[in-house]
């Protein structure tokens, strides 16, 4: 613990960042449930209206009502974020003009009125309009959700990848050259596929979770076996899809924040056929010694799965972070300069900035400014480079990277394993039951007499307990991923472009250090009286009396 | 007639799923109370624009590449 006390700067740049993250990490924990509980509500309202028995109705409207009650604790969480920007980072969000702007003022017009609008109709409408009006009503709001999603991570893939942009020296802003570049960035549609489907697994495990519950308790059984049938399918395709979806994730990173990728992988020194990193001792509490060590103590890896991860070939070079910053050729010709280079050319660039603006102040003629211009383009993919001192400031913290990236990986792996089992048992599978349930026993999981059972109301206590204890995990896998998309394209709040202490307001740490705590007591409240409320309408149950019978 | 039309039954798709609203009413105040501290607290008291109070209007670009290009040196 020690070093990473000490480490701590409790100065305007930390408190800004701890506040920030404070405030997404809060706000991630509302929106991953709003998008997977849509997708289940949407399904069984879909049973509804094929078989139009009431049974599936009130199946339907239980799970919208939680779906409500997460709703309305999650809206407007993500517009403080928004303030962040204009106080905190009044730099950065000068510099970065309409890039930014653009996407949250069409994420913000389309979920206003998309979710004004078809929440309505699902919470107030079943009376009121026909079924097929209500049902394409409850998928538009999830889609509302998701649409919604797009454009926030649009925005921040574009600070990850900055593409579709100039800079425009004038104004001191970027400015959109293509709209269609930024919003269809490969790096935003890899990363929004893999947030919103790695979302769904937390519907589902909320709702196998609820389920389970309630069969614990002996009540809602038929609900409950019914919810579980849907979620596991939604569970299983989802966390099977994280995986996929993540791989390319990977190699998005891999191609345009290799760092971040050998930050993750505590890869030190890269090249050809690498393997991926099982497990290996980094300390969580310290940067480790990058630069002399060979690689991190205690691995053990899969042999060339990294290389395959980040290329899609088993023999494809991936970088490390010696290698990144001492510049490097990959295999095919293509030439990385040195993080010396790189800084040497971004103070060039920020010097030719300066002159340039200074040139035109003074009225020097056209020429004169244009080679001023030629200078800057020259060097611009370089700027934030710039700001840097030492080249050690190029290397975000990797323990976290680290850590969080297994932590995300190793729960993923678990998710995928207990939704294949689930739905195997959930939809008595023949034979792949009948097998499941034998290795179980041969394991001691499960006691040999069970081993025949196929009941998912009979079955032993403990089986109940275990997706109520993944529910928390499920969160956590989610977080830390966010932790390495952040973490991970540290120093950068723009990649390549500009640093946090560049981006940052010339503020007073104690009004940060304020805010943040205002911050935390405030979504600490939210937080318990969400959870306060979503255990009361559980425990409450669905509110008809048929449900409750059977 | 005109009772029958759109607007009447969009109004009254609202007008009459907030009167019978119960757990929308908790849910209701909570994000009044919610909308109230972010905007007439948070944001009135502890987020200002920073560059409006720091650079004239107009300007803001000169503050700004002074703040860029100081911090490089």
């Amino acid at each position: 613990m020690q070093n990473i006390l000490l480490n701590i700067d409790a100065g305007t740049i930390d408190w800004s960042r701890a506040q920030f993250a404070l405030t997404a990490i809060y706000h991630w924990l509302f929106v991953p449930l709003t998008l997977g509980l849509a997708v289940i509500m949407g399904i069984a309202e879909t049973c509804y209206y094929r078989t139009k028995k009431q049974f599936w109705k009130d199946v339907a409207k239980f799970w919208q009502k939680l779906f409500g009650v997460n709703f309305a604790m999650g809206v407007a969480t993500g517009i403080i974020l928004e303030f962040e920007f204009g106080t905190n980072w009044s730099n950065y969000s000068w510099f970065v003009g309409d890039i930014f702007g653009a996407p949250l003022a069409v994420e913000g017009i389309l979920a206003f009125f998309m979710e004004s609008t078809f929440v309505a109709v699902m919470f107030f409408g079943w009376k009121k309009v026909s079924p097929g009006f209500h049902l394409a009503s409850t998928w538009l709001t999830g889609l509302g959700a998701t649409i919604s999603a797009w454009w926030i991570l649009v925005a921040n893939a574009w600070m990850q990848y900055p593409v579709g942009c100039a800079f425009n020296p004038d104004t001191m802003r970027h400015e959109m050259v293509s709209f269609a570049e930024v919003a269809l960035s490969p790096f935003a549609v890899d990363k929004f596929c893999h947030t919103v489907i790695s979302s769904w697994i937390i519907g589902a495990i909320f709702v196998v979770a609820v389920s389970c519950w309630y069969l614990l308790k002996k009540r809602e059984q038929q609900l409950a076996v019914e919810s579980i049938k849907i979620a596991v399918v939604v569970g299983l395709i989802a966390s099977v899809g994280a995986a996929a979806t993540g791989h390319k994730s990977a190699q998005s990173v891999g191609e345009v924040q290799p760092m971040k990728l050998a930050a993750m992988e505590a890869l030190y020194n890269g090249g050809t056929d690498q393997g991926l990193t099982a497990v290996a001792w980094v300390n969580p509490f310290a940067q480790p010694d990058y630069e002399n060590l060979k690689e991190a103590p205690l691995k053990i890896e899969m042999p060339y799965a990294l290389s395959f991860m980040a290329t899609n070939d088993i023999h494809g070079f991936v970088p490390g972070i010696n290698d990144i910053l001492n510049g490097y050729t990959t295999p095919d010709g293509k030439t990385e300069p040195s993080i010396e280079e790189k800084m040497a050319r971004g103070r060039l660039a920020i010097a030719t900035l300066s002159d340039y603006r200074k040139a035109k102040a003074g009225g020097a003629n056209e020429a004169t400014l244009n080679a001023y211009l030629a200078v800057l383009d020259k060097n611009m993919p370089y700027f934030g480079y710039g700001y840097l001192r030492d080249r050690s400031e190029a290397v975000p913290y990797i323990p976290v990277n680290f850590w969080a990236f297994r932590i995300m990986v190793g729960l993923g792996c678990l998710f995928i394993l207990y939704f294949a089992v689930l739905t195997i048992m959930a939809f008595r599978i023949p034979l792949l039951s009948v097998i499941v349930r034998r290795l179980l026993a041969a394991f001691f999981i499960i006691p040999e007499s069970e081993a025949d059972s196929h009941e998912l109301t009979r079955l032993p206590a403990w089986h109940y307990w275990v997706p109520i204890a993944l529910l928390p995990l499920a969160y956590i896998a989610s977080e830390s991923g966010w932790l390495v998309a952040e973490f991970g394209r540290q120093p950068w709040t723009i990649q390549d472009m500009l640093p946090t202490w560049a981006a940052v307001s010339d503020l007073n740490a104690g009004s940060v250090m304020l805010t943040f705590i205002l911050f935390l007591i405030l979504f600490t409240t939210m937080l318990a009286v969400e959870i306060s409320i979503l255990l009361k309408q559980i425990k409450k149950g669905p509110e008809s009396a048929s449900l409750n019978d059977k | 007639m005109e009772k029958q039309g759109f607007w009447y039954k969009a109004f009254h798709l609202y007008y009459d799923g907030f009167r019978s609203m119960t757990l929308g009413k908790t849910l209701w105040t909570i994000i009044l109370v919610k909308l109230f501290i972010i905007f007439a607290i948070l944001k009135l008291f502890f987020f200002p624009n920073f560059l409006a109070q720091h650079a004239d209007e107009g300007e803001e670009d000169k503050y700004v590449a002074s703040e860029l290009i100081e911090r490089a040196k």
